[in-house]
């Protein structure tokens, strides 16, 4: 099940959501906010998405993964909004019978969610700047347009 | 000619001061439209970096485009 949210992720509930009696295994992963990209110090993180699309997508990354290792509950959550420092902007969990696939599968929807969901990230950085991440070479990228700073 | 919604995503909106806009555009493929729109979405990627939906559903650059259809603009994608 794929999800964006604009709430806070709350890692425990979501785990409980997975439970399953046949499950063996438990793999989750969670991506944090981070003071730094590239030498630039960052205050927070600002998301976007084209939800519509990022659950269709988001869905058939958890078909493909299911079908390559065959797991028994799997979900992703996506934050978007302004996060601060250490919140959770992504959580993938996997349950399985085994290690394995629990393991593979959530390593395959997190590398897979990362180049294919219609998601954005606007860094806010320490010194008043901010930037779209992985636009370095779109035209406005650094330029005051009145909107960024 | 074809009139052909356009919506901009993240830095593509923010360059373009609008989130969408219905233009009439001498376009035949999901690419035509992005090159036709290319001062107001501003990018100089080339399209291969940026991503493009019609209609609500994810494309290739060289998909047809018809009369009447949404055209979605996705800059370079950073999920995660």
């Amino acid at each position: 099940m794929m999800q964006i949210t604009n709430a806070p992720i709350d890692a425990a509930a979501l785990q409980a959501t997975l439970a399953n009696p046949s499950a063996g295994g438990y793999c989750a992963f969670e991506g944090w906010v981070r003071n730094e990209n590239e030498g630039h110090e960052v205050e927070r993180l600002e998301y976007e998405a084209y939800e519509p699309l990022c659950i269709s997508e988001g869905e058939r990354v958890i078909a493909e993964a299911r079908a390559k290792y065959p797991f028994l509950e799997a979900r992703c959550v996506h934050r978007v909004g302004i996060l601060e420092l250490g919140e959770c902007a992504v959580w993938i969990g996997v349950a399985a019978k085994h290690r394995d696939e629990a393991f593979r599968a959530c390593r395959y929807i997190i590398d897979e969610v990362k180049v294919r969901l219609p998601i954005w990230k606007k860094e806010h950085y320490v010194n008043g700047d901010s930037g779209w991440v992985n636009c370095e070479r779109c035209a406005s990228h650094g330029i005051d347009r009145g909107i960024e700073k | 000619m074809k009139t052909i919604t356009v919506r901009y995503f993240a830095v593509f909106r923010e360059h373009a001061g609008v989130s969408e806009e219905t233009l009439n555009l001498d376009a035949d493929t999901a690419a035509d439209v992005f090159e036709q729109t290319r001062d107001r979405h501003g990018s100089a990627e080339p399209n291969g970096h940026c991503k493009v939906a019609v209609n609500d559903r994810l494309a290739d650059w060289d998909m047809p485009v018809d009369d009447g259809d949404t055209v979605l603009l996705f800059p370079p994608v950073a999920g995660g």
